[in-house]
């Protein structure tokens, strides 16, 4: 399962988007990117807004470097997410570019 | 963000996967088959089998991995093969159960829940491919489980043939009779009708056109839900800004479709066809094109109004849709299936809906009387007239229609057929009382019309 992703090139950014939607409370942030830190991927940008104490984070990172595939990714974010009782997506950016940009 | 696009567009997208049931209804994989003729049906059989498993080895996994990565369901992989008319005609036969047997094999074997392509056009008459095939289609339906068959019988440039017409009108009594345990099943998967387009991705009706390329990858889009809630959402808009919310709407969920088929054309190595832009509703609460035309504003779908409603829809997702995709195609417009669509059930079931506002409806939108159950006692001339009533719509509107029709045996008007899954649920409905069998046993073709005449 651990192999290294076969699509990316060597100095290639590739995008993926994590968004994480739920009841705000201590520890998600670091919760999320440690599971991104362990697994060399690397964040480009955060923001969030809490509303009501309901928490959405966006990251846009870059997952050229990742040392598991995206599939295995989003299992983990996955059982995280339900760990700590948010909701962890993580999507390639280019569902957001083509849905929204021609 | 160091991105192209908004957080509040990322949600948005998360918002319609999670909450409004977007998905990419299908990715279909178009097979040519020209090449497996051979005068030996067993023979012809195995080279069908061999071409579709071939081919189709890495369909599902890569719509998966697809659908893994980019977040967004994809609903069904499916198969079209060239007209199976064409590929048996060779054969030294009087049946082609054998090659929709074969069908069904590679079907399960590469993972796929539909391939369609049991398919004649008869248009102008009938070839002795023809012939074999139309006797072979109620067999082959009842004793396979994947394959959908479909049967050209009208086109604006020949007019309707209405000998076939009566034929389907025959068959489609047969296949209900051999397929009656399971609620005539095999007529859903049974589609006549009248200017095919020979690349659309939608079962029952896919095929993969004599036009087409060796292998193709053709995708139909789905979002009602997605529809539906912008519509809730925005109450009081005048007509133009309603149009153009739903331009704007189609536009989003047909870039899903542009971009899931893309990828799978290029990892399977094959080229991308066209996105189908149609609004295909499920039976999930809240997936249906019934509910959008009553959140336009009308109290009961079916009442008066409804087929203006259904115009503007219809144009409006083609506009959006259009600007959305590079290759459009297919059936591209509003589906109004009965028995997939919890609104359009209800409507039946509450007296608002009936077979008439339906045939009206069909004149505004793609595709046509679609899982429409009736009376087990319904004549296969009766039948004959409905499917002559939709083709005259298409051949005089230069559009596709079609004809689903399920006569339940033993089914009366009220009762309710439960298929499952996409399928869904049909209640049984009324139908005329007076009789075409005259007018049916005419014989012949109904010449084409005068705008035919166009070159």
């Amino acid at each position: 399962m651990n192999t290294r992703r076969q699509t990316s090139q060597e100095g290639e950014v590739e995008r993926v988007i994590i968004t994480v939607v739920g009841k705000d409370k201590v520890g998600i942030i670091s919760g999320v990117t440690g599971l991104l830190s362990d697994n060399n991927v690397n964040i480009l940008d955060i923001s969030q807004t809490i509303m009501q104490d309901f928490l959405t984070m966006i990251m846009v990172t870059d997952i050229s470097g990742m040392t598991v595939s995206l599939q295995r990714l989003q299992e983990i974010l996955a059982e995280k997410g339900e760990e700590i009782g948010v909701r962890i997506n993580a999507q390639h950016e280019d569902i957001f570019k083509y849905m929204h940009r021609i | 963000m160091p991105v192209g696009y908004s957080a509040a567009e990322i949600m948005e997208t998360i918002k319609m996967i999670e909450t409004e049931n977007l998905d990419i209804r299908t990715i279909t994989m178009g097979i040519s088959l020209r090449d497996c003729a051979d005068t030996d049906i067993k023979k012809t059989a195995q080279k069908v089998y061999d071409k579709v498993t071939k081919n189709a080895e890495n369909l599902v996994k890569v719509g998966e991995d697809i659908s893994k990565e980019y977040g967004i369901p994809i609903i069904n992989k499916r198969i079209a093969v060239t007209p199976i008319s064409l590929v048996g005609e060779s054969c030294l036969t009087d049946s082609y159960v054998a090659l929709a047997q074969a069908l069904d094999q590679a079907a399960h074997q590469v993972g796929v829940n539909f391939i369609g392509g049991f398919s004649a056009l008869v248009q102008k008459g009938f070839t002795k491919g023809d012939e074999i095939l139309l006797e072979s289609i109620s067999e082959s339906l009842a004793v396979t489980k994947r394959v959908c068959s479909s049967v050209n019988i009208a086109s604006t440039k020949a007019g309707i043939n209405m000998d076939a017409v009566y034929r389907m009108g025959k068959i489609i009594k047969e296949t209900a009779e051999k397929t009656k345990e399971q609620g005539a099943i095999g007529c859903a998967k049974l589609v006549v009708f009248c200017n095919v387009p020979e690349d659309n991705p939608f079962m029952a009706g896919a095929f993969h056109g004599i036009g087409e390329p060796e292998v193709v990858i053709n995708v139909g889009v789905s979002g009602p839900g997605v529809v539906l809630h912008a519509i809730k959402n925005n109450p009081g808009l005048d007509f133009g800004s309603l149009a153009t919310l739903i331009k704007q709407t189609a536009f989003k969920i047909t870039r899903m479709g542009e971009l899931a088929g893309r990828e799978a054309a290029k990892r399977l190595n094959i080229p991308f066809g066209i996105v189908d832009l149609s609004l295909a509703p499920t039976p999930a609460i809240g997936d249906s094109v019934a509910d959008i035309l009553e959140a336009m504003g009308l109290e009961k779908v079916g009442g008066h109004g409804t087929t203006a409603a259904l115009a503007l829809l219809n144009d409006a997702v083609k506009k959006g849709g259009a600007m959305a995709s590079s290759y459009v195609g297919g059936l591209s417009g509003a589906f109004i299936p009965v028995s997939e669509d919890a609104g359009m059930i209800r409507g039946v079931e509450e007296g608002s809906l009936c077979l008439d506002k339906l045939e009206a409806m069909t004149c505004v939108c793609s595709v046509g009387l679609d899982m429409i159950a009736v009376p087990g006692e319904t004549t296969a001339e009766t039948i004959a007239a409905i499917i002559a009533d939709e083709a005259a719509i298409g051949m005089i509107n230069r559009k596709t229609t079609a004809v689903r029709i399920i006569p339940v045996p033993g089914s009366k008007v009220g009762d309710k057929v439960e298929y499952g899954g996409l399928l869904g649920q049909a209640p049984v409905m009324p139908l005329h009382m007076y009789s075409a069998e005259k007018f049916i046993k005419r014989g012949g073709r109904i010449p084409a019309p005068i705008h035919a005449l166009n070159n």
